[in-house]
């Protein structure tokens, strides 16, 4: 569904992404994981279209995204829940939620989305009149996720959604994700707990410093000595 | 010696000499564009290190009215009176200035309290009417040729006593330029907190620059003051005053000691130019050139003419405006 | 309690109104944009004069004139921004600030260009209102009813619609709006256009009170800002609250002195509250 090959991509005259290609196939989880700093929220923002890449082309379902701004990602069908969160402190859940029924074809689901979201995060409906920034790590995860459901995208991103998170609360993020999955949702995510995005990829890729350095599906990944040596301390 | 040092000499010479050449018409302009270029070049003294004031009419309005008041009322002799004015300029920067630095108020917050300070001082000078006669304006007695009076009608005086305002103006630049607190300033214009972080002593630094550009343009209102033996709240102190000191230090360059100045002779000469050619026919004319200006300048060569001049001679790429970079060979000190 | 103070409070009450009104529209355009329109004043005169022309020159009924001048100005809010913000938008805040300077030059100069210096006025006389002994103009009765209507309409459109709530959002967080499909270009268009109309109503308001000439951005203007920054700038319910503080300032010293002089209180008194919370003192 997704493609990428051979991206460049920085800030400037800063590179940080070097001839990157993968690929994420309709209806998977797909994983990267890697260290701090090899350039993985870069990779994020590249898809979604808040960075633009130097060289190399990007597709989704055959069609050429490669350069469109992010506001025109949003309606190629791409939803990308940014690391740390976002979202806006003095708005409303229900606000942050509604805005990211923003797009034309969106908003007039909205209140059929709001629905879903709600029955997908009962906890969310609860606070939906508190104010964002009140809320707690777990719960703004949540309502991040749930924000970027309401475009109904084809593709979801998800930057580091397990940073900051007591472990307990972590492993109800990726419950979620697996619930997210059994919808129908492709899935694409970026994470640093290598351990439990292994357990719910179906595939995924190794940055380091910019480079791809290991693909495969998330068993051989798991079975990898270098993995299990270098990320999950075996 | 080198060629530059023999350059401003033959321009400090020739400045001396112009006076024996000219019509009184022609000092009468060079004056203005001397004693105008002296308070733009105060002004960018503070605004070249990104403190912007947009209040400088205040401290204009200050040393100006402030000599002249008491020369009318008291009979004190401007000598005395000009570094009252000055005084009261001074303190008036400090008691704006202060609060802003020690709290942290700058950019946006900083140049809305100086452009409400101008007006505040151009509506106390209004409000008080009867002794500074208001929007009517204000007239110093006149006595003649007087050195205790600081009047004379003969130009040639006004023209060496603005001409050696003017080079003390560059010298104060070019001291502050090239002193030991040059680095600071540019460091606190970067990143306030980072240069606190580092030892400097942020509030003393910008104060200091503050107070000295204060005291500078209140002495060019003063002398001002002085050789137009005529005030009016609107000519020098105010908005308009403030913005066309910014203005003109921006255009003509706001980074060199000389764009002021600049600045001034294109100020002056459109305004001569167009009063000439149009006479009260088109009043707005000029300002509203400005405004256009200021804003394409901003834009397009925020450095100014000067600065333009400048890059143009070092070969450096810089600015918007792609046409430069086609008529130059390439640097490598590409930013 | 003195009968006259009473009155001179209450029309600080109603000045404060209109006031109110442009700190809102300057406040959203900073906390959209963050950008300071030095201009925003004079935008209001553009909007008197619009509707002079129209109305005592060219003879239009008053209320078409006023449609009208809200949508003008409103479109001039427009082109300020794609002409003049837009190309500085990653410059220097200060070059900004100094950018919308030049075009408060240009538009008292083409004003007067224009006009000449006189004072105009449209002729219309609102009668005066006696309560109690008070006497009320009901021009300016009107005026702070109007503003109130403007306010609430902001308030409900930022509030409910989508385009208000990305408003908001894009104020808090501009980066990521992108990945709600919002385009940040657009927003920040629509807000310099409402920032117009709000600039265009004060105009219509502003005209039935008091004569248009070049330079009346001056008058109120600079103390526009200081309510501005005294709320926090970009804090539209600070704003809100501090033009009504300091319209008292004025109104009150302006009765007990001169007008000019009420100025002065209301500066100092601003500076002494920088001391206080430099911030804004009625931010949160």
């Amino acid at each position: 569904m997704l493609s990428l090959a051979a991206i460049s991509a920085g800030y400037g005259t800063f590179q940080v992404l070097f001839d990157v290609s993968l690929e994420v196939p309709r209806g998977e989880a797909v994983g990267v994981i890697g260290p701090n700093g090899a350039g993985k929220t870069t990779l994020m923002r590249v898809i979604s279209g808040l960075v633009q890449l130097y060289a190399g082309a990007m597709r989704l379902d055959g069609r050429s995204v490669g350069g469109l701004p992010a506001h025109r990602m949003v309606e190629q069908g791409i939803a990308h829940v940014p690391e740390n969160r976002r979202l806006f402190p003095r708005l409303t859940v229900e606000d942050n939620l509604r805005i990211g029924a923003y797009l034309p074809r969106a908003r007039r689901q909205c209140t059929e989305q709001l629905d879903r979201v709600y029955k997908l995060f009962p906890r969310l409906k609860d606070r939906r009149e508190q104010l964002a920034g009140t809320l707690s790590g777990g719960e703004q995860q949540m309502c991040a996720i749930g924000r970027a459901l309401m475009s109904e995208p084809k593709l979801l991103l998800m930057d580091e959604p397990s940073a900051g998170l007591a472990p307990l609360v972590v492993a109800q993020v990726f419950d979620l994700v697996h619930r997210i999955r059994a919808e129908g949702l492709t899935v694409l995510i970026v994470e640093q707990n290598v351990q439990q995005v292994l357990d719910v990829v179906d595939r995924a890729y190794l940055l380091e410093v910019g480079r791809i350095k290991l693909a495969g599906t998330a068993a051989e990944l798991k079975g990898n000595d270098f993995i299990r040596k270098s990320y999950m301390g075996l | 010696m080198t060629p530059q040092h023999v350059m401003i000499a033959g321009l400090a010479l020739a400045l001396v000499a112009l006076p024996y050449f000219v019509a009184p018409y022609f000092m009468h302009l060079l004056i203005q564009i001397l004693l105008w270029g002296f308070v733009y070049t105060s002004w960018s003294i503070m605004g070249r290190f990104g403190f912007v004031s947009l209040g400088h009419g205040a401290f204009m309005g200050v040393g100006a009215y402030v000599p002249a008041l008491l020369w009318n009322y008291a009979g004190l002799t401007p000598w005395i009176g000009i570094p009252i004015g000055i005084g009261f300029a001074v303190l008036l920067g400090l008691v704006v200035g202060y609060p802003c630095f020690r709290l942290k108020v700058v950019g946006h917050y900083f140049a809305l309290v100086t452009l409400a300070l101008s007006q505040v001082v151009m509506l106390s000078i209004v409000a008080a009417r009867d002794v500074t006669g208001g929007s009517l304006g204000f007239t110093p007695k006149a006595v003649g040729h007087s050195w205790f009076a600081l009047q004379f009608p003969e130009k040639i005086y006004f023209y060496g006593i603005s001409l050696t305002l003017w080079f003390g103006g560059l010298a104060v630049w070019y001291w502050i330029d090239r002193g030991v607190g040059r680095e600071a300033l540019d460091a606190i214009s970067e990143d306030e907190e980072a240069a606190a972080s580092i030892g400097i002593n942020v509030i003393r630094e910008k104060l200091r620059v503050t107070l000295i550009s204060a005291a500078l343009t209140a002495l060019g209102g003063a002398i001002y003051g002085q050789y137009m033996m005529y005030l009016n709240p609107e000519t020098v102190s105010g908005i308009a005053v403030s913005l066309q000191i910014v203005f003109a230090a921006i255009v003509g360059g706001n980074y060199s000691a000389v764009g002021p100045t600049v600045g001034a002779l294109l100020t002056i000469s459109l305004n001569e130019g167009l009063r000439v050619a149009f006479g009260t026919n088109f009043i707005g004319a000029a300002n509203t050139i400005y405004g256009i200006l200021l804003v394409v300048f901003i834009i397009f060569m925020p450095r100014g003419i000067v600065g333009m001049v400048q890059d143009l001679l070092s070969g450096r790429h810089r600015g918007k405006i792609a046409f430069y970079s086609a008529i130059r060979r390439p640097s490598s000190a590409d930013q | 309690m003195d009968i006259y103070l009473l009155e001179a409070i209450i029309n600080g009450v109603l000045l404060g109104g209109v006031l109110a009104l442009l700190a809102l529209g300057l406040n959203l355009i900073f906390g959209v944009i963050d950008v300071v329109w030095i201009a925003y004043a004079d935008l209001v005169m553009c909007g008197m004069y619009l509707i002079y022309y129209l109305n005592a020159e060219l003879g239009w009924p008053l209320l078409l004139a006023c449609a009208v001048a809200i949508a003008w100005v409103g479109a001039l809010g427009v082109l300020v921004h794609i002409l003049i913000i837009a190309p500085i938008l990653g410059s220097a805040p200060i070059n900004q600030l100094l950018a919308t300077g030049g075009l408060l030059f240009f538009l008292q100069s083409f004003a007067t260009l224009l006009f000449g210096t006189d004072f105009r006025n449209i002729g219309v006389r609102l009668p005066i209102l006696e309560v109690g002994g008070i006497y009320i103009s009901s021009a300016r009765l009107l005026a702070f009813a109007v503003a109130g209507a403007g306010a609430v309409a902001l308030y409900f459109f930022l509030r409910r619609t989508f385009v208000g709530t990305a408003i908001r959002a894009i104020a808090q967080d501009r980066d990521i709006v992108g990945l709600m499909g919002v385009d940040q270009r657009h927003i920040y268009l629509v807000t310099s256009a409402i920032g117009g109309a709000l600039a265009g109503l004060a105009a219509c308001l502003l005209i039935l009170q008091y004569d248009v000439h070049p330079f009346i951005g001056n008058t109120f203007g600079p103390l526009l800002f200081m309510i501005c920054v005294l709320g926090g700038l970009g804090d539209m319910i600070g704003g809100f609250v501090a033009a009504f503080v300091m319209s008292q300032i004025i109104a009150i010293g302006g009765y007990y002195f001169s007008t000019e002089l009420s100025y002065v209180f209301a500066f100092t008194f601003f500076i002494v509250l920088m001391f206080v919370r430099p911030r804004g003192v009625f931010s949160r």
